[in-house]
């Protein structure tokens, strides 16, 4: 079991008419991992979660997790896989309250979704799990609120609560500080920093103090391929990946 | 792997989150989140008064009983399109064919003198409905916004057509009249000039259509449908069989406009091609707009307010008074996009903490 990583993709990609977005991706996560994206605006970075998750088909190659072949696995069933995601900007259903908004996730998980009889405020194995997340974040204050009337940042940290509300092996996170106020920026940061250590996490971000705080391993991608793979060390010491990212405005 | 068919059930897997450092050990059932989320289906003191007031109607004014049964028939063609419109976010313009469809059920079956029985007679109504609601949701429900609202009007032109057709068996163009429907329960018969048994047997139907479309929206699946409504997308990465939960609730939905259609039907004894029609399709959606979408009384409110409203305004200006109903409208569409329920519940708020909506 060791020898596999959880998530592995294979020659991977995917092109939009003339132009591929994904090229030969050849990548793998590890179980517990704290693994970073990171590459110029275009380089595919979205494109590669949306191509794990499913919501995009690759054009070839293969996806798989645990060395099972989910490729054609369509996106709703990869969630009960174990694979779930935030949003670079936010999805989140705005006009109901925080609880709310996990309660969905939760009860989608746990298969109390369907159930048409019961009140959903009776469920209350799901409100305590959904409670005890949002407690998990540091949410619980703002629970009763409705989402649309939170500060951006803590928006922010209720889109990794409904991702968490799934229990997911791993968990992809595409830009989860973007759009926040430097100032509110590190409750996200200590968020991802308290992440579940089960959890494997494939973070996508532009701030590079939290890459290299947070990663273990950084992968560069450049326009559609994997220019560089290492430690944040190595990385960081690559004079390519300096040339064609570092060098550049932190959030060119 | 076997692991992949652990996950999904999940009752002895570790928890993967820390444990949370929970400052209450009985739990969080006293949140303020919790207690909202546990206590909004619960009846609230207001709401038998308008049940009360629909039975005090038919004390009251016994000769417009008529025109109340028409009304209760219209909010329960309204609360069927709530579910979809309000809830589901399922915006269509065609939600007449599934009235249409029932009510045509029990027309033809009374006229070939199959079947006239009037309750059971309801449920047929509701299951042709609901089959024609599956047929064409399964198709419909692939697409969103602007097509979906072309598809559904498309849908009910094309069964209102396939009606005009097949006059011989439904009459056509002149429909079919003078159904000869059995006594409600063997005993009580629809009398087309005091319909006193329409009344209180629509009211009931009514009712328990009501009392189901209530459950249905604060349970579990309801929630999942307000998440559809409010970003379906995100419905799809959290893992829900979205086009699944969508064609459900246009079913239901669908069998409950059918009940509505059928009851109709049965408490004029009479059926024609403008059951199905775009007219009727909508003045139902506006009503809901009217009254307020996605708060199941605006059904009640906007049937109530548009048919009073026009019934008035054409006495006084017989000539020219839809012209007051369109200016309502406009008035109601450019500053209360909440309908009148909207205005009651801002003016609500507003008297706790003075906020704008």
């Amino acid at each position: 079991m060791s020898a596999a990583p959880l998530l592995e993709t294979r020659a991977l990609r995917r092109s939009f008419g003339a132009l591929a977005a994904a090229r030969d991706i050849d990548f793998q996560l590890e179980a517990g991992a704290r693994h970073a994206l990171i590459g110029p605006n275009g380089a595919g970075k979205t494109t590669f979660i949306n191509l794990l998750t499913g919501v995009v088909r690759p054009t070839a190659g293969v996806i798989l997790l645990n060395g099972r072949d989910i490729t054609g696995v369509p996106e709703s069933l990869r969630v009960k896989l174990g694979i779930a995601r935030t949003f670079q900007i936010n999805r989140l259903f705005r006009h109901l309250s925080v609880l709310e908004n996990v309660y969905i996730s939760v009860a989608e998980r746990t298969g109390v979704a369907p159930s048409m009889l019961r009140p959903a405020g009776r469920r209350r194995d799901v409100v305590e799990e959904s409670m005890a997340l949002l407690d998990s974040l540091k949410l619980t204050a703002d629970a009763a609120r409705r989402v649309s009337e939170l500060p951006y940042g803590r928006q922010r940290l209720v889109e990794i609560a409904i991702a968490l509300g799934l229990r997911p092996r791993v968990l992809l996170l595409d830009e989860p500080a973007a759009g926040v106020p430097s100032a509110e920026s590190h409750i996200i940061l200590d968020a991802v920093d308290r992440l579940p250590r089960e959890i494997a996490v494939l973070i996508i971000d532009h701030d590079m103090d939290l890459v290299f705080r947070f990663a273990q391993r950084i992968t560069v991608l450049v326009s559609g391929a994997v220019f560089a793979s290492g430690s944040p060390r190595e990385i960081g010491a690559n004079p390519d990946v300096r040339a064609v990212y570092l060098g550049q405005a932190a959030r060119g | 792997m076997t692991s992949f068919h652990r996950r999904s059930s999940a009752g002895g897997a570790p928890a993967p989150r820390r444990p949370a450092a929970r400052t209450t050990p009985g739990g969080w059932a006293d949140h303020a989140a919790a207690r909202a989320l546990a206590s909004r289906h619960r009846l609230r003191a207001w709401e038998p008064i308008p049940w009360l007031l629909a039975l005090a109607f038919y004390f009251a004014f016994p000769k417009y009983l008529g025109f109340g049964t028409e009304v209760l028939v219209t909010i329960l063609f309204a609360l069927s399109l709530d579910l979809v419109l309000g809830y589901a976010g399922i915006v269509t313009l065609g939600h007449a064919a599934f009235f249409g469809a029932g009510a045509y059920t029990v027309g033809m079956l009374a006229k070939q003198g199959i079947w006239n029985e009037p309750i059971t007679g309801l449920i047929l109504a509701a299951l042709v409905a609901a089959l024609v609601g599956l047929g064409s949701g399964m198709v419909l429900l692939r697409t969103q916004g602007l097509t979906l609202l072309m598809l559904t009007l498309c849908t009910m032109a094309l069964l209102e057509e396939a009606a005009n057709l097949a006059h011989v068996y439904t009459g056509g163009f002149d429909g079919l009249d003078s159904l000869p429907i059995a006594p409600l329960l063997g005993r009580f018969e629809f009398n087309p000039l005091y319909p006193r048994t329409q009344y209180l047997y629509v009211l009931s139907v009514l009712l328990i259509c009501f009392v189901f479309v209530r459950t249905l929206v604060y349970s579990p699946f309801g929630q999942s449908l307000t998440g559809i409504r409010e970003n379906i997308l995100r419905m799809h990465a959290v893992g829900a069989p979205v086009r699944r939960r969508l064609v459900l609730c246009y079913v239901l939905s669908a069998a409950i406009a059918g009940i509505a259609g059928g009851i109709w039907a049965q408490a004029n004894a009479y059926v024609n091609l403008g059951t199905l029609g775009l007219d009727r399709a909508a003045t139902v959606l506006i009503i809901l707009v009217l009254g307020g979408h996605g708060r199941l009384y605006g059904a009640f409110v906007g049937a109530i307010a548009y048919m009073a409203l026009s019934h008035f305004l054409s006495k006084i200006y017989p000539t020219a008074w839809q012209l007051g109903l369109g200016l309502l409208l406009v008035v109601i569409a450019l500053f209360a996009k909440n309908g009148i329920l909207g205005i009651v519940e801002a003016a609500a708020r507003g008297r706790r903490a003075p906020r704008a909506t």
